[in-house]
C-alpha cells in the first residue's frame, strides 16, 4: 500500500519537475542526446565489450578478464606502449603546462599589441594542422636536413643524424615536435588568468612584504588563478594521454622497434585494422581510467599552489 | 607617471620589478619564440624557394631568389587530379561550417539552462562533461565506429559533422562564460513575458558573442584539419586536408609543394584566431574549474 502511494507520489513529483523546467530540458534535450550517443555510450559498450571477444563479424562472446591478462601477461608490445605512454605523458604533460604558464606569465609582461603579437606565434603551431610535417625537412636524416646541415656547418657533428629512425634520438626528438604544438588551449587560459588578477593584490602584497616578482607569483598571482591552472592542467593531461598522431606522421607506424608505440597506437592497431573491438576496448579502457585517475590527483595537487 | 625605458614592455603597475631580472626574462622569452617562429619560418621560405634552393647545404631559412612556383604547382596538381581541387575544397568548407554552425547552436542552448537555471540533474548534467574533458576522443574510436555503421552514416559527411556537435569544452567553455551575465538582464526579460527562447535568442547569444567566437575558432581547427579518417572512402567525399597530404606525400621532389600546401591550410585558423584574439582571451578568462 505505502510502496503504491510512494511511487504515486514519485511520478507526481516528476511531473512536477518536467512541468516546471519543461523549457530546461528541451534546451539542453539537443546536445545532450548527441553527447550521450557519441560519447557516453561509447566508453559504457568499450567498458562492457573489453570483456568480450569481438571481432564486428560475429556476436560479442563472454570472456570475462582474459583480454586484460592477455594484456599485460602475454602482449609485449602493450607492456611496451603502457611503458611509453607513461614515459610521454610524464615528460610532456608537466613540461607543457610549466610552459604554458611561464610562456603566458612573460607574454603577459607586454603592451597589449606585442602581446597579442607573441600569442598568435606561440598558438599557431597548434592551429596548424599539418604543419608540424615541416619537421620531416628538419630532422631529414642526411646532410641536406634542416638540423644535420646547421650541426655538421658547425662542426658540431661529423656525420647526418637519423633523427627519426635512430632508437636513441627518435624519443628526444618527438617530445621537441610535441611541446612545440603544446601551446594550445591552456596557454590562451592562462593568459587570461595573469590579465584578470585583481590590481589591488599586488599592491595589498607589497605592503605585506612581498619582496620580488617570484614572491608576487608564487603567493598572489597563481593563488588568484587557480581555478585557470585546474582547467589548463585538465588540458595538458588529456593531450598527453593522445599522444598519437604526430608520431605517426613523423616517424611512420609503426615507429623503428615499436621505440615510439604509444596506447593510442595500439588502440588504432586493434580497433581500425584487426577488428579485434574486445581487445581494443580493453586497451581504450585502460587508457580511458589512466587518463582521468591522473586528471584528479594533478587536481588534488594543484590545490597546494601557494600554501 | 615615470615611463618604462623599454616601451614595448607594459607600463609597470607592480612593484619589485629588478632590471636584471627584466632582462634574463627577455632573453628567455626570446629563446622560445625564437623556436616556435623557426619550423613556421622555414615552412614559408621553402614554400618559396624553387627545386633547386630546397636542397643544398648547408641549408638556408629564406629563399635566395623567391618564387610562387609551387602554390601554382599545388593548383595544377590539385586540378589534374581525378577528383578536382573544387570538390575538396567544398567538402571541407561543407563540413567545417555545417559541423562548427551546429556546435555553437547546440552547445549555447545546453549552456543556457546549465549557467542561469536551476533543474534536478544539473549537477549531475555538468560533472560528466566535465569528466568528458578529461579523455581523449581515440577513446571512443571503435565503438563510434559501430554507432555510424548502425546509422547508415559510414561514408557520408554527416559521420564528421553530427559528433563535432556535442564536443565537451565548447560546451564546458560556453557554459562558463553565460554564468557571468548579470541576472538583472535575464530578470528583465522575464517581466517583459519573453519565453525562454526569446530571452536565450534575443538577449543571451547577443551578449555572448566572445563565447561563440571561441567555439567558433576551436571548432574550426579541429574539422578544416581533418585529413583520412576511417568513416569516409569515396574519393569524391574526402576532405582537401586529406588531398594534400597526397601531394605532401609524394616525396622530396614535392617538399616546396608540400610547404605550399601547409601554409595554404594554416591560413583559415590562424584567420580566424587574428580576427577574434582578444575575445577569445576574454571567454578563457572565465574558463577557470572550480572544483
Amino acid at each position: 500500500m505505502t510502496g503504491q502511494n510512494g511511487s504515486e507520489k514519485k511520478q507526481k513529483g516528476l511531473r512536477r519537475v518536467w512541468s516546471q523546467h519543461r523549457d530546461d530540458y528541451l534546451f539542453m534535450a539537443p546536445y545532450l542526446i548527441l553527447f550521450f550517443i557519441f560519447t557516453i555510450i561509447p566508453v559504457m559498450v568499450s567498458i562492457g565489450l573489453s570483456f568480450t571477444y569481438f571481432n564486428v563479424l560475429e556476436l560479442p562472446r563472454f570472456t570475462g578478464l582474459q583480454n586484460y591478462f592477455r594484456l599485460l601477461l602475454d602482449d609485449d608490445i602493450f607492456v611496451l606502449a603502457l611503458k611509453n605512454t607513461l614515459l610521454l605523458s610524464v615528460i610532456t604533460g608537466p613540461v607543457s603546462f610549466f610552459l604554458c604558464l611561464f610562456l603566458a606569465w612573460l607574454v603577459n609582461e607586454f603592451s597589449s599589441k606585442t602581446r597579442a603579437l607573441l600569442t598568435l606565434l606561440f598558438y599557431t603551431p597548434t592551429m596548424a594542422g599539418s604543419a608540424y610535417l615541416i619537421w620531416q625537412i628538419i630532422y631529414s636524416g642526411d646532410s641536406y636536413g634542416f638540423l644535420n646541415g646547421l650541426l655538421m656547418k658547425f662542426n658540431v657533428i661529423y656525420e647526418p643524424i637519423q633523427w627519426l629512425q635512430d632508437p636513441d634520438y627518435m624519443l628526444p626528438s618527438a617530445v621537441v615536435v610535441i611541446l612545440w604544438m603544446s601551446l594550445g588551449t591552456s596557454f590562451l587560459a592562462f593568459i587570461a588568468g595573469f590579465q584578470n588578477v585583481d590590481p589591488a593584490l599586488y599592491e595589498a602584497g607589497a605592503v605585506d612584504g612581498v619582496k620580488n616578482r617570484w614572491q608576487e607569483l608564487w603567493f598572489i598571482t597563481l593563488p588568484s588563478m587557480l581555478p585557470q591552472l585546474m582547467f589548463g592542467a585538465v588540458m595538458s593531461i588529456t593531450a598527453s594521454f593522445g599522444i598519437g598522431d604526430v608520431i605517426n606522421g613523423l616517424f611512420g607506424f609503426p615507429s623503428t622497434n615499436y621505440v615510439l608505440h604509444t596506447m593510442v597506437h595500439h588502440l588504432q592497431d586493434y580497433g581500425n585494422i584487426r577488428f579485434e573491438m574486445g581487445y581494443a576496448s580493453a586497451i581504450a579502457t585502460i587508457l580511458f581510467l589512466l587518463m582521468v585517475v591522473t586528471n584528479r590527483f594533478v587536481q588534488r595537487l594543484l590545490k597546494k599552489v601557494g600554501v | 607617471m615615470k615611463m618604462n625605458a623599454i616601451t614595448f614592455l607594459r607600463k609597470s603597475k607592480k612593484v619589485n620589478r629588478s632590471r636584471f631580472g627584466t632582462a634574463f626574462l627577455f632573453i628567455v622569452l626570446l629563446v622560445f619564440a625564437s623556436f616556435t617562429a623557426m619550423p613556421l619560418v622555414l615552412m614559408v621560405g621553402n614554400s618559396l624557394k624553387p627545386l633547386n634552393e630546397l636542397w643544398i647545404f648547408p641549408p638556408r631559412l629564406f629563399p635566395r631568389s623567391p618564387t610562387f612556383k609551387n602554390y601554382l604547382d599545388m593548383f595544377r596538381i590539385m586540378n589534374e587530379s581525378w577528383v578536382p581541387f573544387l570538390r575538396y575544397l567544398w567538402n571541407t568548407v561543407f563540413i567545417t561550417a555545417a559541423g562548427t554552425f551546429g556546435h555553437i547552436i547546440f552547445a549555447s542552448m545546453c549552456a543556457f539552462p546549465l549557467a542561469k537555471r536551476n533543474f534536478p540533474g544539473k549537477n549531475l548534467i555538468f560533472n560528466t562533461i566535465v569528466l568528458a574533458l578529461m579523455f581523449n576522443a581515440t577513446v571512443t574510436a571503435a565503438p563510434n565506429y559501430i554507432t555510424m555503421s548502425v546509422l547508415h552514416w559510414i561514408d557520408t559527411p554527416l559521420s564528421l559533422i553530427i559528433p563535432s556537435f556535442s564536443a565537451a569544452l565548447g560546451l564546458y567553455l560556453m557554459k562558463q562564460f553565460m554564468e557571468q551575465l548579470p541576472d538583472s538582464l535575464l530578470e528583465a526579460a522575464r517581466i517583459d513575458g519573453a519565453s525562454q527562447w526569446r530571452t536565450f535568442w534575443d538577449i543571451v547569444m547577443p551578449n555572448v558573442k566572445p563565447a561563440w567566437l571561441t567555439l567558433m575558432l576551436l571548432s574550426v581547427q579541429g574539422l578544416w584539419n581533418i585529413g583520412a579518417t576511417s568513416y569516409i572512402f569515396s574519393e569524391e567525399l574526402k576532405t582537401l586536408s586529406y588531398a594534400l597530404s597526397q601531394i605532401m606525400a609524394g616525396g622530396i621532389a614535392r617538399a616546396g609543394v608540400g610547404a605550399a600546401v601547409a601554409v595554404f591550410m594554416m591560413l583559415v585558423p590562424v584567420g580566424i584566431f587574428i580576427f577574434s584574439q582578444s575575445n577569445i582571451i576574454r571567454t578563457m578568462a572565465s574558463s577557470g574549474m572550480k572544483e
